[in-house]
């Protein structure tokens, strides 16, 4: 029988609720919460312990939070970390991405579990990631799955692809023989595509998201304005780089009507800003948005904009930024976004 | 790449570039085409609101992927 811990935030770990999200790393005793049901899907495994961190906590005290969840973690020596599931949760599900990711990263096996459109579905590194349903309601049928893999990285059993042991693919390629050679595949695949069934051996470089249902109608909708403009307020106080951005920054919008130019400004150093900074409005068009939202055509925007620079930032790091700004707008129900680039 | 994240967490967002073919080519769903690099939202503020207002149509639109609207 080996050792597994489970990751789980204030919510599940029944520390509270919202009123919790700031709850500091902890350590529980055993199986807590829905730990319960997935200690009955696990096979020679035995969940030592839970690790719980308040979802607000994490999020604003990232890499401490993470620093002091792995020393819990490691403490076990488990041979196994499973995380959430965290469904459509945003802020819990970065986290738990983080964790296993980080745990993965240190030589131990993790896996968690999530609605594929959470922000932290992509960011798991090299740990599994299970989809599951957006909600709670789906637990009954993540937790056996969530288990079956959890066992299996805990008997360092090797993996079947991504759809034969129902996890997100990770962007690994392996080699195995295939039963037929290359010609007579894509004699099969270009039969296939003529009866009109497209299938593919090899996904494109970058891949596609589904494009979100439209909005019913903005006049009852929350926007929010982002950009990678580079606007921030004069002086740049937060010092957002000109370029190679190591994040974004999220400024108020409450009481604000327009972006003038003596209160903003832009650090982009990938363009010439002198028109931006003659009327940072060209950048981010809060004085339009604020108009459109006093003649009712949208309900409210966003009391906040989110800012980087998109300038000569890794498609990694600028996946992660938009992967962290997405959870924050997805908890302040967000519905609709207007993003300027450049 | 902010944009399909922001996508992918199911926000309808659309993104005001003025290099539509670099962001279809990584797969964002909802673009307008801006009339500069210098200036998405436009110079003055009929030219802005006539930027807002076809992103505000396209964020109301079933779109197929990586699409690409102009601003009249």
């Amino acid at each position: 029988m080996v050792k597994a811990v489970h990751y789980l935030n204030q919510f599940f770990a029944g520390l509270g609720a919202e009123e919790a999200a700031e709850t500091e790393p902890t350590r529980l005793d055993g199986a807590v919460g829905p730990g319960r049901g997935l200690q009955a899907q696990l096979d020679g495994v035995e969940i030592a312990a839970t690790v719980a961190c308040g979802d607000d906590y994490f999020a604003e005290h990232e890499d401490e939070a993470l620093d002091r969840l792995l020393a819990l973690i490691e403490a076990e020596q488990p041979a196994v970390l499973v995380a959430g599931p965290a469904f459509g949760s945003g802020r819990y599900g970065y986290a738990c991405a983080r964790v296993v990711a980080a745990a993965a990263e240190r030589g131990i096996p993790a896996v968690t579990a999530m609605h594929p459109e959470n922000p932290g579905a992509g960011a798991a590194g090299r740990a599994l990631v299970v989809p599951t349903q957006v909600n709670v309601a789906g637990m009954r049928e993540a937790l056996p799955v969530l288990g079956r893999l959890a066992s299996a990285l805990a008997a360092g059993r090797e993996l079947g692809s991504p759809d034969e042991e129902g996890y997100l693919p990770r962007g690994f390629r392996r080699n195995r023989f295939a039963e037929q050679p290359g010609a007579v595949r894509a004699i099969d695949l270009l039969l296939a595509k003529l009866g009109g069934e497209v299938r593919s051996e090899v996904a494109a470089g970058f891949d596609r998201v589904p494009p979100p249902a439209p909005v019913q109608d903005l006049g009852t909708a929350l926007l929010a304005l982002v950009t990678e403009a580079g606007c921030v307020p004069q002086g740049n106080p937060d010092r957002l780089p000109t370029i190679r951005a190591r994040g974004w920054l999220r400024y108020p919008l409450e009481g604000v009507e327009s972006l003038s130019p003596e209160a903003y400004e832009s650090v982009h150093g990938g363009f010439d800003v002198t028109l931006a900074n003659e009327d940072p409005n060209r950048l981010v068009p809060l004085d339009t948005v604020r108009a459109l939202e006093r003649e009712g055509r949208i309900a409210r925007l966003h009391d906040a904009f989110y800012t980087t620079t998109g300038n000569g930032t890794p498609v990694e790091s600028a996946t992660r930024f938009g992967r962290e700004i997405a959870a924050e707008l997805r908890d302040a129900g967000v519905q609709a976004v207007l993003l300027s680039g450049t | 790449m902010l944009a399909k994240e922001i996508e992918r967490a199911g926000i309808p967002t659309v993104f005001v570039t003025a290099l539509p073919t670099v962001a279809t080519m990584i797969g964002v769903n909802r673009n307008v085409h801006a009339p500069a690099i210098t200036h998405p939202f436009g110079l003055d503020g009929s030219e802005r609101r006539r930027i807002v207002e076809r992103g505000m149509e396209m964020l109301q639109a079933d779109v197929t992927p990586t699409t690409v609207w102009e601003v009249a």
